[in-house]
């Protein structure tokens, strides 16, 4: 199921280009986001990814090619519309505000109205710390919770796709275990678009991957196909990734 | 080496969430905001010395009394200017072009309403005052909006072209007072239950001094309680420390920019009607002086904080009245000495603003 890609992909790249300033970071690239489970984003550090998702949220105005999410093109949107279609964003970064309690950040991110308490008590039963930490200000959290507040906050309201940018960065072997367990929750529920280096973790998510570098895409396929041919992972990732943990 | 010992402690808190969920053992565990009461201690310590070399408590308090005056003054007009750089990095020297229009509005409403102003009525002078104030924070946050529109929306993230346009539109402002209402010393008196003293043994406490200071206090409140307490202001405070992730959720910041922009402009039409009261006298540059003490404090303070505006304030407001009986030479100075000292202390100011 997984393995088939449908007709209309939830997103579709063609032909991205990204400058940032004088520089060429994304020279056409081209991939599909196919609606359900984990589409893996791969690369060795400096490929183009972080830029990618950028791009796709707005927050870098490609300068040529197109982005279609539901069939519609949102390449020129401003970022809050891109946000409003349905689109969440876990920056590489966080960007948890630090200054605001969980709930506060929570309250942010739920644009709809109120918290939905159902849906809380789902994301406090894959992580517990953000039940714990309710009232505390998000600058207080390690480095793990953080992480766990910022995908939160992408998923306290339905979206229709999530961009999430290294989670596991960081973090320490028995948060990643917990993490996955949580990825495989949101998974049957919405469509991830999940960029990463830790190839043991891409490799139990994944669905389909896309491997990105020197700002192109040079592999397209499916992460069982990707996770069984060594030869490949190392031609593409390099070390890299093993090294990373 | 730093980083990797901080990585493991936070990693082994996780590790300690996941695995036991209910956290039975430590329940109090929990961490909350450490309040940073450090520079709280600031204007005590000031106000300890002075009150050691003036040596005289009842001079003290006048002059402490002045000072927390000029200090809510100085908040009200800074406390607009210090979101509008925490929240979209805009500097704006035009900031006291609202000072100047609130005081000619409030001049302008004044006139028409004498007869309540010299009424031996304290409730008729205080409705005078407030229609003042009320009609100057409108015109100036109207003005405001126009000015966001045609001065700072063109010049988004340029720092030097928005030091010179704002500079310009201030100018600009300033000469247009002057075609309108003449060139000359303009006068505005206090209304006659505000004038004098309130004698407490021999003591004097100037009651326009005391209605200034509640009025920033109420200010104080009100912006802390719309911060803290309404999903705007949570959105202001996300903005502040990163206002790319408050796009990304799917806020518009540019909105946003607007409110506060219009809002800190209203404040700083009612800090030129303050201002404009407490010095009785004033000409289209009267925003001028007070803008230099404005710009000190939002740096003392830390860029973005409402909190340090308050507090830089208060310190500007002491170093400048208590230099100004004790070495009356240096009362100029004074308040650059301060920045100097705190800046010292903390480079981001008292009370630094996250910023991704
Ligand atoms: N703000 C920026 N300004 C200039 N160059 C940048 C900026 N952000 C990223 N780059 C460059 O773009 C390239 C891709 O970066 P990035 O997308 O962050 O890679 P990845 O996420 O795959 O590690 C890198 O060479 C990086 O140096
Ligand atoms: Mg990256």
């Amino acid at each position: 199921m997984a393995d088939r890609i449908p007709a209309e992909p939830l997103l579709r790249l063609e032909g991205v280009h990204t400058h940032i300033g004088q520089y060429h970071i994304l020279q056409g690239v081209e991939f599909d986001v196919p609606e359900g489970g984990i589409t893996m984003l791969l690369g060795r550090n400096g490929a183009g990814k972080t830029t990618a998702l950028r791009t796709i949220m707005g927050l870098w105005q490609p300068s040529r090619g197109s982005v279609t999410f539901e069939g519609r093109a949102i390449g020129g949107l401003t970022t809050p519309e891109i946000a409003l279609s349905g689109i969440a964003y876990v920056p590489e970064t966080m960007a948890v505000f630090s200054d605001l309690t969980v709930e506060e950040n929570m309250i942010l991110a739920a644009r709809s109205g109120p918290l939905d308490r159902k849906r809380l008590d789902w994301i406090f039963s894959f992580f517990p710390a953000m039940q714990k930490f309710w009232h505390s200000p998000a600058g207080v959290l390690s480095g793990g919770q953080k992480q766990m507040l910022a995908i939160s906050r992408a998923i306290i309201e339905p979206r229709r796709l999530i961009l999430i940018d290294e989670p596991t960065k960081g973090l320490a072997p028995a948060i990643i275990e917990g993490m996955i367990g949580a990825f495989e929750a949101l998974k049957r529920e919405t469509t991830i678009l999940l960029v990463e280096q830790n190839f043991r973790f891409a490799a139990s998510l994944g669905d389909t991957v896309a491997v990105m570098d020197d700002g192109r895409i040079v592999h397209r396929g499916t992460m069982t196909a990707l996770s069984a041919d060594e030869a490949l992972q190392t031609r593409l990732l390099g070390l890299s990734l093993d090294a990373h943990q | 080496m730093k980083k990797m010992r901080q990585n493991k402690k936070t990693e082994g808190d996780d590790m300690a969430d996941i695995s036991a969920p209910a956290a039975p053992s430590a329940p109090d565990a929990i961490p909350k905001k450490s309040l940073d009461l450090l520079p709280l201690a600031l204007p005590l310590v000031i106000g300890l010395a002075a009150w050691l070399l003036i040596g005289s408590t009842t001079t003290w308090l006048t002059l402490t009394l002045a000072a927390l005056a000029m200090g809510m003054m100085v908040f009200v007009i800074a406390s607009g200017l210090t979101l509008v750089f925490g929240l979209m990095d805009v500097i704006n020297f035009g900031h006291g072009a609202f000072i100047a229009i609130g005081a000619y509005l409030a001049m302008t409403v004044l006139a028409p309403l004498s007869g309540w102003v010299q009424a031996d009525n304290l409730a008729l002078n205080l409705a005078a005052l407030l229609i003042a104030a009320v009609v100057a924070m409108i015109g100036t946050g109207a003005l405001g909006l126009v000015f966001e529109r045609i001065i700072i929306r063109p010049v988004y993230g340029q720092h030097l072209k928005q030091i010179l346009i704002t500079m310009g539109g201030l100018i600009v402002a300033e000469q247009l007072l002057h075609a309108i209402f003449g060139g000359d010393q303009k006068s505005m008196a206090l209304p006659a239950g505000l004038r004098g003293a309130i004698i407490i043994g021999d003591l004097a406490l100037e009651k326009y001094r005391l209605l200034a200071v509640a009025v920033g206090l109420a200010v104080f409140a009100a912006m802390q309680l719309t911060l803290n307490r309404s999903r705007i202001g949570l959105l202001i405070r996300a903005g502040v420390e990163n206002s790319e992730m408050v796009e990304a959720l799917g806020y518009r910041i540019r909105r946003l920019f607007v409110g506060v922009f219009v809002a800190g402009s209203a404040l700083a039409g009612l800090g030129g009607v303050l201002w404009a009261l407490y010095r009785e006298t004033f000409t289209a540059s009267i925003g001028g002086d007070v803008m230099v003490l404005v710009f000190i404090v939002i740096i003392i303070g830390g860029l973005g904080s409402v909190g340090g505006c308050f507090l830089g304030a208060i310190l500007v407001a002491m170093m400048a009245n208590y230099t100004a009986f004790l070495v009356p030479k240096v009362a100029l100075a004074s308040s650059i000495l301060l920045m100097v000292a705190i800046l010292m202390w903390r480079p981001q100011g008292l009370y630094p603003v996250a910023k991704r």
